[in-house]
């Protein structure tokens, strides 16, 4: 009997579920996560959804190539292990890319159904196969090859590390992972709040990792405590993965942004999701306090709604995002803006920060803001801001946080001089093989494109490690 | 986990902990620093390196006790460990044959001093070194200090031992004597590198100070360090530590080191309340670190000092 035994038709006729939701008055008051999951039969009624057509855009949509329609059927016929197990073989994180992948730009996105109505939610579905083995305490794992004899350095622990690790592990190599902060995950665990993605998942996650074989070495900071030549030569490593990640935040310089109580969104989120800064006296890492205080946040990404959501949990009086562009530029996933609404956050589109003024004691009082319109379109294909002349205003804050983006941390480029960067410093890598300029190494992720997504980088990663075991197996450059 | 190997008392409130950190020993120059997180819910707070061993495989660090953490480490004796070190951190020191270089210690500075004053010697400098502190019981390693220096001078502000005075009155006269100075380095308190930098803002001395900016991560990624030199916004853990010091604007140094003064107050008089007690928690996590490590249970999480 095929898995699906509804016609077309009959599944054309479910509606797609909803997700779940903590509520959103209770939510603002806790760090927990914010959408909780399909119980196994919502899901199996959302996998019944899929028509399985001839060409499955959703497989060809995904960075790292999800055998969605094959982990659909292992769900249907309920074998959830298998269905793990199905998704590990390409993708090494599931139930972290079931919860921040942007969806809707990718798998869903693709998805025939989107045109006559909702696409499969196949987010959901990843999520729930993956919090299946989180809970049964099971793990559906791909099976690894004999060992090669090959030694591999990952830099950094981010997705596009943890993925490529996740790969080459299963082709043999001997795989160990260097990580600069003092735990695993790179931006999982410092940047993303636990509200979107608890740290226990990440955490199951690299664990799975380590049961399958990879290595991982804290307090590690390439470039500096070792070099990429220490690796090759003293200790012997074939190949290095660079996976370091966004690197240095980006301020506006603009006025007054020396004031105390004015942030980088990094040093921001740090504080709070690595540090545990806000159960201060419990954890030692202080926190500016938000308390009843006017915040005000700067950017339309992810991490711009991460920290505006993340200053309403903290108690924030009242928590302002101001983007320079309209809603509809907006980088940040559909959900993230939905939910950050729902909390209450305060929109304030079209408005452009010009000064930060402070009190006798450097500290900051209050914004000043022009307000914007949009032009022509710019480089980046999306209509120009620009100033409206006379439109400016102040606004009371005590917080501002800056989450316009990241460039490059030179760190590991200039302790490694024959690798070769770009203008902005980014590291040359090939996008097919990930190869960079130097023999045996290469790139991928937020080091090699400038800010992007997890599952961009994990699809990096993914190439990274597929062109480290040709080279291995091979031996030609 | 890092391992302390030895600690000993170097003045009041102030100790050195000699530590197994491989990794850094071999890579550590004069002038740069690491950062430090003691136990599972400590905070990350940079110290400058004070000497390291590569053959032992050794750093050492030297701690004054002023806030919960490095009142908290200065508990910890021989045998204790680190949950976590990393490092080097940050710019070594320009060292460089500039002729006669004045090297200012202030208080704790002294020990970061120590290093950069060394090579300096090595680099045919002649090196004059000013100790400061505020009463006798505070100068620290003035033996070390003045066997790597051609001349030592010492300021208390009481007057306990050395010259009654800063350290920027011994300066002055140096500034003012027979002898060209070509190059001064000043680490210590704010107060006293600002001091400094208005000492010789007009003289033309290549004048340097390391600032002590309040860190997280230590490697460019929160910029929460960040400090205004000439203007314009630096990052003190990887642009830094050491600036000229006439491009330092100390006001915002002093401002954003002071964000947290009242966390930290609370923090330090919670630790004085019961430090026993915080003392026991750390000592039981490090035996929870130990047998984890050797039962194998995170076999594969291993720090780079075992």
């Amino acid at each position: 009997m095929p898995p699906n035994p509804l016609p077309n038709k009959e599944r054309m006729k479910i509606q797609r579920q909803h997700m779940p939701e903590q509520d959103a008055q209770q939510r603002t008051h806790n760090f927990k996560e914010v959408n909780l999951g399909l119980p196994v039969e919502r899901a199996r009624q959302e996998a019944l959804r899929c028509i399985a057509c001839a060409k499955p855009t959703c497989m060809i949509e995904c960075p790292v190539g999800v055998k969605v329609r094959e982990f659909l059927d292992l769900i249907l016929a309920e074998d959830y292990l298998g269905a793990a197990a199905k998704i590990r073989e390409d993708n090494a994180l599931p139930a972290i890319t079931g919860r921040v992948c942007p969806q809707e730009d990718q798998c869903e996105g693709a998805c025939i159904l989107n045109k006559k109505g909702d696409s499969l939610a196949i987010g959901y579905l990843e999520r729930f196969v993956a919090d299946y083995e989180q809970k049964t305490g099971k793990l559906g794992l791909p099976p690894v090859a004999r060992k090669t004899g090959k030694k591999v350095a990952i830099v950094g622990s981010g997705p596009a590390g943890l993925s490529c690790a996740g790969d080459l592990i299963q082709k043999g190599h001997e795989v160990r992972v260097f990580e600069a902060l003092h735990e695993l995950g790179g931006v999982l665990v410092y940047g993303i709040p636990e509200f979107r993605l608890p740290r226990d998942i990440v955490r199951q996650e690299i664990h799975n990792l380590r049961r399958m074989g990879v290595e991982f070495e804290t307090n590690v900071v390439v470039g500096k405590t070792v070099t990429i030549d220490e690796l090759m030569q003293n200790e012997r490593y074939d190949a290095v993965f660079i996976a370091t990640g966004a690197g240095l935040p980006v301020f506006l310089n603009i006025p007054g942004e020396h004031l105390v109580g004015v942030f980088s969104a990094n040093e921001f989120l740090t504080r709070v999701n690595l540090m545990r800064g806000y159960r201060f006296p419990e954890y030692d890492e202080p926190l500016y306090d938000c308390k009843d205080k006017d915040v005000v946040v700067i950017g339309g990404g992810n991490t711009a709604m991460d920290a505006v959501r993340t200053s309403l949990r903290l108690g924030a009086k009242s928590a302002a995002l101001l983007y320079r562009r309209s809603e509809a530029e907006m980088p940040a996933r559909k959900e993230e803006v939905a939910h950050a609404r729902q909390e209450g956050v305060d929109f304030q589109m079209l408005v452009n920060p010009v000064e930060f003024l402070g009190d006798e004691h450097g500290r900051l009082r209050s914004v000043r803001c022009q307000r914007m319109e949009l032009g022509e379109p710019d480089a980046s294909g999306r209509r120009r801001p620009v100033p409206i002349a006379g439109s400016e205003f102040t606004r009371p804050a005590a917080l501002a946080i800056i989450a316009v983006g990241t460039t490059a941390n030179p760190m590991i480029q200039s302790s490694t001089p024959d690798l070769k960067t770009n203008k902005w410093r980014y590291i040359e890598a090939d996008p097919e093989t990930q190869r960079t300029s130097k023999r045996g190494v290469f790139a991928g992720g937020d080091i090699v494109t400038g800010g992007a997504t997890v599952i961009l980088a994990m699809g990096a990663g993914r190439k990274a490690a597929k062109s480290v075991h040709e080279y291995l197996t091979t031996g030609s450059w | 986990m890092f391992r302390i190997l030895e600690t000993r008392e170097l003045g009041r409130g102030v100790k050195m902990f000699v530590i197994e950190a491989a990794r850094i020993a071999r890579k550590q120059k004069p002038g740069q620093f690491v950062i430090v997180r003691l136990y599972e819910h400590g905070e990350r707070i940079p110290l400058t390196i004070a000497d390291s061993d590569p053959h032992e495989g050794t750093i050492t660090l030297v701690v004054q006790g002023i806030g919960k953490t490095t009142c908290l480490l200065n508990m910890l004796e021989a045998g204790d460990s680190i949950l976590d070190i990393v490092g080097p951190l940050g710019k070594p020191s320009e060292i460089q044959h500039y002729g006669t270089a004045v090297v200012i210690g202030g208080g704790v500075g002294t020990a970061i001093a120590l290093p950069t004053a060394r090579a300096l010697r090595q680099a045919g400098n002649y090196v004059i070194s000013i100790l400061g502190a505020r009463s006798r019981d505070l100068v620290i390693l003035e033996e070390e200090v003045r066997k790597v220096s051609n001349e030592t001078h010492i300021c208390t502000d009481d007057g306990t031992y050395g010259r009654k005075g800063l350290v920027t009155d011994k300066l002055k006269d140096l500034l003012s004597g027979p002898y060209p100075i070509d190059y001064i380095l000043a680490i210590g308190p704010v107060p006293m590198m600002r001091a400094v930098a208005k000492e010789t803002k007009f003289t033309g001395v290549k004048t340097i100070v390391s600032l002590n900016s309040i860190m997280v991560d230590g490697t460019g990624m929160c910029g929460g360090c960040r400090v205004l030199v000439n203007k314009k916004n630096q990052f003190a853990c990887v642009d830094g530590p050491e600036f000229e010091a006439e491009a330092v604007n100390f006001d915002v140094l002093t401002e954003r080191n002071s964000a947290y003064r009242d966390k930290e107050q609370q923090a330090l008089k919670d630790l004085l309340a019961n430090p026993e007690h915080e003392l026991e928690i750390i000592r039981m996590e490090m035996k929870k670190h130990f047998v984890e490590a050797i039962s194998g249970e995170e076999t594969s999480e291993v720090n780079h000092a075992s």
